[in-house]
């Protein structure tokens, strides 16, 4: 593992939490969709990536998930419910972005302080991969506090998982299962959240979080 | 060996789901306590062969549980006795509840969780891996949970089985601990791993602390007792038996195995806890259970109080152990397991005879009981024996336990240590205290229930039980006092198992003439169950001969003298209360907090005067229900948690868990 593999596999993974960063800063809906499909399809360069050098021919199963679905499949059919809402010109920020993106820096900072301490005996790749998995976990995290909207709460959950896959990818010997049972769990909640989305609208004419709050009856 | 146990369990296991599927039909009961008998019975016959044949240990590993550890289950001559006790015990509640069952209200509440609950019994005593044994562990504490709240229209087994089960995840959490510390950073989870590391002094310290909680509580040590005189009497009357007769014995197995086995050489200040919470355990205990007028509550503190006595005695074993002093260590260990197999064969038909009087009657008050021995001759007759057992009266096997603790607690002199010269005397003052109360503890249980004239109209129309019940209570009182006339043959059972703990074992008994026992030299003491039998036997029968045949063999009936009063009424009887009162007015006060209010009514009025005991339970006052109070307000403070918006929640868990990685991020 040396020389130029490491350095892929370490763009790869770093141009994964560099999309991350990107997700941050859109505030249009349709925009953050094209961004977790690039986040996905990332991901799914990387996957492969390691499923080359680690030879280990099942992980180009679980890069497959990850462009079908994620990179295809979920960005398609999240666009086509935003359609249909009829939000995908809606500006919503709740942090200023600069905030945003300091903090995203902090939590990157956070994450390779303690990677790289305590994995200090492993593979330097698996080392870094850990490292940027939970960078890119930390950012999909904070996604989903930042923002109001249920579509991006979506997303950043799901571009959590992302992070996680790239974590379980990054370890050598890591059975199938991880693999498959985190693509399902994305799945389902893909699944559970759009039918969420829509009942949500049917029945208070809105997806914005505080909308719901009201309704609830509670002030913030 | 241990491969045919598994068979065993796993036979148990299956049978709770046919009992589920059986429930509708009306010999699902027979069929499921059959069942059960049958399977005991061979489980228990397989334990008594293996300790008896194969003092070596035989282990299995299974791939089930955790992937990198799977399940390790094994057979050494420990977990074979206290297979024993439970197989024994399981063998004689499933006899009784081919009778009592059918009197059962709702029985699919019971019967699938029944074989469930031998199943667990008996996977913790086979566990040999930490996980394995919380696993049981935790599914013995719910089986049984669901046993006790089976009957659950009454508000009081209700709030039991809430008690009961807070105080058993409490305890699970502290075996948690101990196994968690044991197993150190690197977590060695088997028992071999844990068993080669010796961890260091404070560690072990800690561990044993933990263990003593976490089985203490299950056990009923004194102050974790809370729980056990509620639940006991609430499940059906076989469940009680096996509950007080037989789980407790695995909550002691529990502490054993940490104690003597898995933590290595013991410290001597071990001991001291130990044994302090043992003497404090049996006197309280049996001082509640004389305050008790309910027949299960009374038999549920007396468990505490041997339970107390058990510990003791495992305490005098510690200190003898790290002292080096083997044979003494293996008296007081001999003793301890010797009262765990007698307790649990009097217990257990001490709660058969409450159950057959349960139903028979319809109440467990005593003071709406008596004069059963008229009606339930025979229950009379097999209770009394349980009473004489767990008395501590010799011919019975009572006397022969608690005989070999204090004959241990008589090596307690030889001790170098000046803390233990002085303790153990003092701790052997309480035992000897508790022994006498216990006397008259059941003295008060048998004759109020007993004897006497019927206190209710239930009591004066109660009908003798079934034949299965009557068998499974003469099996056990049968086998007390086989176990009093010939207790040489029991200690050299246990001497494999006494040996492998502590390295010593009593002198062989079995070569004694006359069947007597000898726990340390000839010169120094000996006991002699068979002739004491054999004494008593014919100086009684000598002694009836000689009334009926010499002095006049005619029944006289006469009327009994009512102390002057003219009103007959069964209520001027000596009741339970002011039986207990002596005792009570000695040392309620000071334990109990006991007042007596007489409320005399003013001359010339016609009202009744009255006497009102008020007692206070100090423990609960004290340790409970502050930390219940203490529990509630801390809700109450939170209960807004309950109420933030979804983000708030994220942010929350977001903030944690970035304050964690910040906390490892700084951490040296």
């Amino acid at each position: 593992m040396q020389g130029i593999t490491f350095d892929i596999a370490h763009m790869l993974a770093g141009s994964l939490v560099l999309v991350s960063f990107m997700q941050l800063y859109q505030d249009r809906l349709s925009a953050l969709l094209n961004i977790f499909a690039l986040h996905a399809l990332v991901l799914a360069m990387s996957v492969a990536y390691q499923a080359f050098v680690q030879d280990a021919p099942h992980l180009y199963i679980t890069a497959l998930i990850a462009l079908v679905f994620k990179a295809i499949v979920i960005p398609v059919a999240l666009r086509r419910i935003v359609v249909k809402l009829g939000i995908h010109r809606e500006i919503e920020n709740v942090f200023g972005v600069g905030l945003a993106m300091l903090f995203g820096i902090g939590l990157v900072a956070l994450s390779m302080v303690v990677m790289l301490r305590v994995t200090s005996a492993a593979d330097p790749l698996a080392r870094e991969d850990l490292a940027f998995a939970l960078s890119v976990v930390l950012l999909g995290l904070l996604m989903m506090v930042t923002r109001r909207n249920a579509v991006s709460l979506v997303i950043g959950f799901m571009s959590l998982e992302n992070g996680l896959v790239l974590a379980a990818t990054g370890a050598k010997g890591m059975p199938l299962v991880v693999e498959i049972s985190v693509a399902f769990s994305v799945l389902i909640a893909f699944i559970v959240i759009g039918i969420f989305l829509f009942r949500i609208r049917e029945r208070f004419d809105t997806v914005d979080m505080q909308a719901m709050d009201r309704f609830r009856g509670e002030q913030r | 060996m241990v491969t045919y146990a598994l068979f065993g369990v796993l036979a148990l296991v299956v049978l709770a789901p046919i009992a589920v599927a059986l429930s509708a039909s009306p010999n699902a009961t027979g069929f499921v306590y059959g069942a059960c008998l049958i399977v005991a019975l061979i489980l228990f016959l397989l334990a008594l062969h293996i300790l008896l044949e194969y003092p070596a240990a035989s282990t299995v590993t299974l791939p089930l549980g955790l992937p990198w550890l799977g399940a390790h289950f094994r057979i050494d001559p420990l977990s074979a006795f206290f297979l024993t006790v439970i197989n024994l015990g399981a063998a004689a509640a499933s006899l009784f509840a081919l009778g009592y069952g059918r009197h059962e209200e709702a029985p699919q509440r019971v019967l699938p969780f029944f074989p469930a609950y031998l199943a667990a019994m008996n996977l913790v005593v086979l566990a040999d891996d930490a996980f394995s044994f919380l696993v049981s562990w935790e599914f013995m504490s719910l089986t049984s949970w669901a046993l006790v709240i089976a009957n659950h229209r009454v508000d009081e087994n209700r709030r039991a089985a809430y008690i009961y089960l807070l105080m058993a995840s409490f305890g699970t959490l502290a075996l948690l601990f101990a196994f968690g510390l044991m197993a150190g950073a690197d977590g060695h989870y088997a028992f071999d791993a844990i068993r080669a590391a010796h961890p260091a002094v404070g560690t072990a310290a800690l561990v044993l602390i933990l263990a003593l909680v976490g089985a203490g509580s299950k056990a009923g040590l004194v102050p974790l007792h809370a729980w056990l005189p509620l639940a006991h009497p609430a499940a059906p009357s076989h469940v009680s038996a096996l509950m007080s007769g037989v789980m407790t014995k695995v909550a002691v197995y529990g502490f054993i195995r940490i104690a003597f086995d898995l933590l290595g050489p013991p410290q001597w200040w071990w001991s001291l806890v130990v044994l302090a919470l043992g003497g404090a355990t049996a006197v309280m205990g049996v001082l509640y259970a004389l305050m008790q007028r309910d027949l299960k509550r009374v038999l549920a503190y007396s468990t505490i109080e041997n339970i107390g006595l058990i510990f003791a005695s495992l305490g005098l074993a510690l200190a003898f152990k790290a002292y080096g002093m083997e044979l003494a260590a293996a008296l007081a260990l001999t003793a301890a397991l010797l009262h765990v197999f007698n307790h649990s064969l009097f217990k257990s038909l001490l709660f058969f005879g409450a159950g057959s009087v349960l139903t028979a009657t319809g109440t467990r008050d005593m003071e709406a009981l008596g004069g059963l021995i008229h009606r339930m001759p025979q229950t009379a007759f097999v209770f009394l024996i349980g009473c004489t057992a767990i008395s501590a009266l010799p011919p019975l096997n009572g006397f022969v336990s608690e005989w070999l603790t204090f004959q241990a607690i008589l090596l307690s002199p030889q001790l170098p240590s000046w803390g233990l010269k002085l303790m153990v005397p003092a701790v052997g003052a309480l035992l000897a205290l508790s022994a006498a109360l216990a006397a008259a503890c059941f003295v008060r249980a048998f004759g109020m229930t007993f004897l006497g004239r019927p206190r209710s109209p239930a009591a004066s129309t109660a009908q003798e039980t079934d034949t299965n019940s009557l068998a499974a209570m003469y099996a056990l009182a049968a086998a007390c006092l086989i176990a009093g006339i010939l207790p040489g043959i029991f200690i050299d059972a246990l001497a494999p198992v006494v040996q492998a703990l502590t390295g010593g074992q009593m002198p062989v008994q079995t070569g004694v003439e006359w069947m007597s026992i000898v726990p340390i030299a000839e010169s120094r003491s000996s006991y002699n169950g068979l002739l004491v039998f054999a004494f008593m036997a014919v100086t009684g029968m000598v002694t009836a001969f000689a009334i009926h045949r010499l002095a006049s063999d005619k029944i006289r009936r006469g009327p009994a003298w009512g102390c002057g009063y003219p009103d007959a009424s069964p209520l001027t009887q000596y009741s339970a209360s002011s039986f207990a009162q002596p005792i009570r007015r000695v040392f309620g006060s000071l334990v109990f907090r006991a007042r007596e209010i007489g409320e005399m009514p003013p001359p010339g009025s016609s009202a009744p005067a009255r006497l009102t005991v008020q007692l206070r339970d100090l423990i609960w006052d004290t340790l409970y229900a502050p930390i219940g109070i203490a529990v509630g307000v801390i809700a109450e403070r939170l209960n807004y948690l309950q109420f933030l918006t979804i983000r708030s929640y994220l942010t929350l868990v977001f903030a944690a868990l970035v304050i964690l990685l910040l906390v490892l991020a700084i951490w040296p």
